[in-house]
């Protein structure tokens, strides 16, 4: 594969920029010393990345239950459309670099604020592709579906459901790489564990070389839940792989 | 109201029909019925309104004024099954299911619709390919399994919307023969639109030429031709013949248009 080749090249060039340099590890660590010593606190990042896990999980599991339950309320209603589509939008615009801390001065430093935090920056892109996706069924289809007798609910599940999949998957990677670094954040902004409180307190101790390894493992978790979400989609809807709209 | 002394009531009625979309008048006093167990064809130029009949015998949309019943009752959702251009059969579903769909629609359940879905695809030619996802079937297949899917529903009449268009010439000749040989078997009431003058000859009992736009009937034909017509038949002075009439009120309706279109201008 191209990306690892020219990933590996990168690495490279850091490894041997490192060493002909002599920068300070606090300034600019080696990759290899940011595995050593990752390797060597690998019991302690992998509690924060548990602890991360279930913020990004939880998070958006309510982000999708809310993105379902309004994109087909507002597929049914032409006046919860207008009605709430302007606020979904409204919603993706909140900066939260401001709101994240607002949500810790609310809500404390439990679970519920970051929750909060994953669903907010994750709901949009999931509750605008069901929306697209639920319209974008083909108008004859409906027509047909109409003229066997079918009533609006019917039309739904035969036709615009499984219709929106292709787009609702193409959201939900978007969505899933979003909840990760949603969670890093709002743990990062104030949080008892979670990789982005150990971030936070590492650079607080010029501990660059932790730092970065925790960044390692937050790409590598979004990653595997990125495949994940492919892996969904060929039990869910196998026919759907590869007309995801570009 | 006395029974008895009314006509034989027909599959499908259409008196006086007026339609138009704001300014523009696309049906202007269609008049025409099918009888049960005919086979019936609407040729016309492109964008004469044949969508429009259409969308009005399948229910999806009322006249402005006149009526259209089909089978007796006005026409409505559920009454008629209509094959549209386009298959439309869905990736989602296996063909037997797509096969299956309008009754599942009518509330048969899912196991059941399979099964009565299952015992009429040999008859289609799609026997061994229930399980398939319709992107492996051929162009005449996807066709052949739309038509089971609009059979299956067991409606009063079959709309046939330029059913072979998408075809290539050769496949279209096969599926015509083929399509002739069921419909004898089954003798549905079948009203079809086509833009092709030989399908409608080839298959149907009476061809029916509309006017462009706003469209009436122009002109009727009877096709008396004995059946099973034949690739042999499609040579015969009778059937040329026929082909002939056809033509001529086809670009006469389109010429006297043209003089209208003239002189209105």
């Amino acid at each position: 594969m191209p990306a690892l080749l020219v990933a590996a090249a990168l690495v490279a060039v850091w490894q041997l920029y490192v060493s002909v340099s002599g920068i300070r590890p606090q300034v600019l660590p080696s990759p290899v010393r940011v595995v050593e010593q990752g390797w060597a606190h690998r019991s302690v990042i992998a509690g924060h990345a548990w602890a991360t896990l279930q913020v990004t999980f939880v998070g958006f599991a309510v982000s999708l239950t809310l993105a379902w339950a309004l994109a087909i309320a507002v597929d049914f209603s032409p006046w919860l459309r207008r009605a709430f589509v302007p606020l979904f939008v409204v919603s993706q615009t909140l900066p939260i670099v401001a709101v994240a801390p607002l949500m810790i001065i609310w809500f404390g430093f439990g679970l519920l604020p970051k929750i909060l935090v994953v669903t907010l920056v994750t709901f949009f892109p999931v509750a605008i592709g069901l929306i697209e996706g639920f319209a974008a069924a083909d108008r004859e289809a409906g027509s047909l579906l109409r003229s066997m007798g079918a009533s609006r609910w019917q039309q739904f599940r035969y036709v615009r459901l499984p219709a929106a999949l292709p787009r609702f998957f193409t959201a939900l990677r978007i969505g899933i790489t979003y909840a990760v670094v949603g969670a890093v954040f709002a743990e990062y902004v104030g949080a008892s564990s979670g990789l982005g409180i150990f971030m936070s307190t590492q650079k607080n101790s010029f501990r660059t070389d932790l730092v970065l390894a925790a960044v390692v493992v937050t790409a590598v978790l979004s990653l595997v839940l990125y495949a994940l979400t492919y892996l969904a989609e060929r039990l869910i809807a196998p026919w759907a792989l590869g007309r995801s709209p570009r | 109201m006395s029974a008895g002394a009314e006509p034989p009531m027909s599959a499908v009625t259409v008196t006086a029909v007026d339609r138009s979309y704001g300014d523009r008048a696309v049906l202007d006093g269609v008049d025409f019925s099918v009888e049960l167990g005919e086979f019936v064809s609407l040729i016309g130029p492109s964008g004469c309104g044949k969508s429009t009949l259409f969308s009005l015998v399948a229910g999806l949309e009322r006249p402005d004024s006149g009526e259209v019943l089909v089978g007796g009752a006005p026409a409505a959702p559920g009454r008629a099954a209509l094959m549209p251009q386009k298959d439309l059969l869905f990736p989602w579903r296996s063909v037997l299911d797509n096969c299956a769909l309008g009754l599942q629609v009518q509330g048969v359940s899912r196991r059941e619709a399979r099964a009565r879905a299952r015992e009429l695809l040999p008859t289609f030619g799609l026997a061994g390919f229930e399980d398939a996802a319709p992107g492996r079937l051929s162009g005449g297949m996807r066709q052949r399994a739309a038509l089971a899917r609009t059979v299956l529903q067991g409606r009063d009449v079959l709309l046939l919307d330029e059913p072979f268009g998408a075809l290539d010439a050769l496949t279209r000749t096969e599926m015509q023969l083929w399509l002739q040989k069921v419909w004898q078997e089954h003798r549905w009431t079948v009203l079809m639109v086509t833009h092709d003058v030989r399908e409608a000859v080839l298959l149907s009992d009476r061809v029916l030429v509309l006017d462009p736009r706003p469209t009436r009937v122009h002109h009727e034909v009877r096709v008396t031709l004995p059946r099973p017509r034949t690739a042999e038949t499609l040579a015969t002075s009778g059937f040329v013949a026929l082909e002939q009439e056809l033509l001529e009120h086809l670009h006469g309706s389109r010429r006297a248009d043209d003089q209208r279109r003239m002189l209105s201008r």
